[in-house]
C-alpha cells in the first residue's frame, strides 16, 4: 500500500513538476524503497522482469535493482550460493537443489509472479498449423524426421532446442517428451531470441520458445494435449485450456524482507501485473 | 653508483616478479581444473569418457561421451585453417612482397583491427548474415553447420596468421633475395621457392597458434555451429551442426549443480582442451626453434 501510495505521488510530481511535492516524494520513496537487489535466471522472465524492476525503479528513484538472466538453472545456483536476491525460475525448484540450498543454509521461498504458454513455432511457409502431444514427441526424440509424416511437405524437419540450462528445456522435456532424451542431433541454441531467428529464415525449422517472443516471423501451432486442438492465443492460455502453460517463479532465501519485498510486493500489484499483461506473459488471476 | 645498483636490482626484481606471478597463476589454474575433472572419474571410468560416443548429462543414466566434442572441435578446426592459411599466408606475402610500402602500411593495421573485435560481434554477423546464406547456397537443412563456424573462425584466426607471417616473412635476409634474383629467377619464383621456404619456420608457428586461437574460440562458435553432439564425419560433417568443447562448456556451465557428475565433467573437458592448446603451443615452439633458418 505504501509502496502505491509512493508511486501515485510519484507519478503526481512528474506531471505537475512542483519541486514541494518532489521533495515529498523523494522523501516518500526514501523511507519506503532503498537499497540494491540482485535479481538473476531465466531468459524467460527476464523481459517481465527488467520492465517491472524499470518501473519499480522510476517510482522508487533510490531503489537499484539489477536483473541478469543466464537461465533458471543459472539463477537458483546463484541464489544456493547467496549470491543473489532473487532468482528467476520458469520451472520449479529440483528436490536436488533445495538440498543443496540448504546444505548453504538458504531456504527456497516460492512466489508465483505469472503464467507463460510455451509456443511450439515454425516457419510462416510451413503448411503445418497444429500437432499432437504424440507427434511433437516423435519430432522432438528423433522417431519422425520428416514434415511429410506430420501431413506437412517432403522436407527434413531441422529440431531446434535450448540448451540444458534453459527452465524451458526441462519443462519441455518434462512435458511433451516424458523425459525421453532429445534427438541428438538437434541443433541447440543459447537463447530463446536465436531459435525466433533461426525457425524465422528456416523453412524446414520447428522450435519452442516462451510466449512473450512470439513475434510474425514465426508461426505458432495449435496443439493437442489429449483434449482436442487448442490454438496458443492469450484467452486459451489464461483459461488454462492451452496444453504447455506453465506458471513463472521467484525464488527468495525465507519470506522476502525490505526492498525485495516491495519490489515482489510491487510486482503482484495491479500495476504490476499489468506490465504482466504488457510484456506478453499472464497475470497470476 | 650504490643507488644505480639497487635500482637495477629493484627493477631486476620486480620483473622476476611479474614473471612469476604469471607462472604460478597458470600452476594453480592448472591444479584447480585437474582436480575438479579427475573427480569425474570416481564415478565415470576415464575409458568411457574418452569412447562413449553420446554426450547425454542430464539423462539417466547419463552418457559423458567426450569423443563428438572433440570430433566437433576438430572438424571446425581444421575447416578454420584450410580456409584462413591459404588467404593469411596469401595476405601475408601480398603485404611484405609485392604491395607498395604506402598500401602495406594501411592494410597491415587494418587486419590487426580484425583481431579487436569482440566474438560476439563476429557470432551475430555469422548467425544473421552466413548462416541463411550457407543453408540457401548449399540446400542445406539448416545453415548452422560446422562449414559456418569454420570461415567465422577461419577469419578470426586471419589477423594470427597474417601477422606472424609476416613478420617472418620480412625478416627473410634481402641478401639471399638479391642472390635470387641476381641469378635470373623472376620476382615470383623468387617469392616461392626462396622466401616463403627461408620463412617456413615462422609460418609454420603462425598457423599453430591460429589452430590454438581456434580450437579456444567459444562465443562465435556456439552461436552458429549448431551444438549438436554428434559425431561428425569427414567431410561431410562439415555441412551439419557441430558441437565444440568450449561451446558445451559455455552452454552448459550455468546449469550443473556444483560438484556433481555434470559439472566435473565440464571441467574434464576443460582440462582436455588445456592439454590441447598446450601441446600445439609446445610444437609451435619446437617448430621455430626446429627449423630456424640460420646463415
Amino acid at each position: 500500500m505504501l509502496i502505491i501510495a509512493a508511486a501515485f505521488i510519484g507519478i503526481g510530481c512528474v506531471d505537475n513538476g512542483d519541486t514541494t511535492t518532489e521533495d515529498t516524494a523523494a522523501d516518500d520513496a526514501a523511507t519506503g524503497a532503498t537499497g540494491s537487489i540482485m535479481i538473476k535466471g531465466s531468459d524467460t522472465v527476464l523481459p517481465l522482469s527488467q520492465a517491472e524492476a524499470e518501473e519499480f525503479m522510476i517510482e522508487n528513484p533510490d531503489a537499484d535493482i539489477t536483473v541478469i538472466g543466464g537461465g533458471s538453472g543459472v539463477g537458483i545456483a546463484a541464489l544456493v550460493d547467496g549470491e543473489v536476491d532473487i532468482a528467476m525460475a520458469s520451472r520449479q525448484i529440483k528436490d536436488s537443489e533445495i538440498e543443496n540450498a540448504e546444505a548453504n543454509g538458504i531456504y527456497p521461498v516460492e512466489q508465483v509472479i505469472a503464467w507463460d504458454g510455451i509456443a511450439v513455432v515454425v516457419n510462416p511457409e510451413n503448411p503445418v498449423t497444429e500437432l499432437t502431444f504424440d507427434q511433437l514427441k516423435a519430432i522432438y526424440n528423433g522417431s519422425i524426421s520428416n514434415w511429410a509424416d506430420v501431413g506437412g511437405d517432403d522436407l527434413e524437419i531441422t529440431v531446434i532446442t535450448r540448451d540444458s540450462s534453459s527452465g524451458t528445456y526441462a519443462y519441455f522435456k518434462e512435458e511433451v517428451l516424458l523425459d525421453e532424451e532429445y534427438r541428438a542431433d538437434a541443433l541447440v541454441q543459447p537463447a530463446t531470441g536465436a531459435i525466433v531467428q533461426e525457425v524465422g529464415q528456416n523453412t524446414g525449422a520447428i522450435g519452442y520458445i516462451g510466449y512473450a517472443y512470439l513475434d510474425d516471423t514465426v508461426t505458432a501451432l495449435a496443439l493437442d494435449g489429449g483434449d482436442g486442438f487448442v490454438e496458443a492465443t492469450p484467452e486459451n492460455i489464461m483459461a488454462g485450456n492451452y496444453p504447455l502453460a506453465r506458471p513463472l517463479h521467484y525464488y527468495t532465501d525465507g519470506e522476502p524482507t525490505g526492498l525485495t519485498k516491495e519490489y515482489i510486493g510491487y510486482v503482484m500489484s495491479t500495476a504490476g501485473q499489468e506490465i504482466v499483461s504488457d510484456v506478453g506473459y499472464f497475470p497470476v488471476n | 653508483m650504490l643507488n644505480r645498483y639497487l635500482k637495477e636490482k629493484g627493477i631486476e626484481s620486480l620483473l622476476f616478479a611479474s614473471g612469476a606471478v604469471a607462472v604460478v597463476v597458470l600452476f594453480l589454474l592448472c591444479i584447480f581444473l585437474f582436480r575438479d575433472g579427475v573427480l569425474l572419474f570416481e564415478n565415470y571410468p576415464v575409458t568411457s569418457f574418452l569412447t562413449d560416443t553420446k554426450w547425454f548429462p542430464t539423462a539417466d543414466p547419463e552418457h559423458f561421451g567426450l569423443l563428438p566434442l572433440f570430433l566437433g572441435s576438430l572438424i571446425v578446426t581444421v575447416g578454420a585453417i584450410l580456409f584462413s592459411v591459404p588467404l593469411g599466408l596469401a595476405a601475408a606475402i601480398y603485404i611484405s612482397e609485392l604491395a607498395n610500402p604506402k598500401v602495406a602500411n594501411f592494410l597491415k593495421p587494418i587486419t590487426e583491427i580484425l583481431a579487436g573485435i569482440p566474438s560476439v560481434v563476429y557470432g551475430f554477423f555469422g548467425l544473421v548474415i552466413l548462416v541463411p546464406i550457407v543453408q540457401k547456397t548449399l540446400g542445406l537443412p539448416t545453415g548452422q553447420t560446422a562449414l559456418t563456424g569454420s570461415i567465422m573462425l577461419g577469419i578470426m584466426a586471419l589477423p594470427t596468421i597474417i601477422s606472424i607471417s609476416e613478420d617472418a616473412i620480412s625478416a627473410v635476409p634481402r641478401s639471399i633475395k638479391e642472390g635470387s634474383l641476381a641469378l635470373g629467377s623472376t620476382r615470383w619464383q623468387t617469392i616461392y621457392k626462396v622466401t616463403v621456404p627461408a620463412a617456413l619456420s615462422g609460418i609454420s608457428a603462425a598457423v599453430m597458434l591460429g589452430i590454438g586461437r581456434a580450437i579456444g574460440e567459444t562465443m562465435t562458435v556456439m552461436m552458429v555451429t549448431g551444438n549438436s553432439a554428434v559425431i561428425p564425419g569427414f567431410p561431410s560433417g562439415l555441412f551439419e551442426p557441430v558441437r565444440t568443447m568450449t561451446a558445451t562448456i559455455a552452454l552448459e556451465m550455468g546449469e550443473v549443480p556444483q560438484g556433481s557428475d555434470h559439472f566435473h565433467a565440464l571441467f574434464a573437458i576443460g582440462s582436455v582442451l588445456f592439454i590441447t592448446t598446450f601441446i600445439i603451443n609446445i610444437i609451435a615452439n619446437y617448430i621455430k626453434r626446429r627449423y630456424r633458418f640460420d646463415l
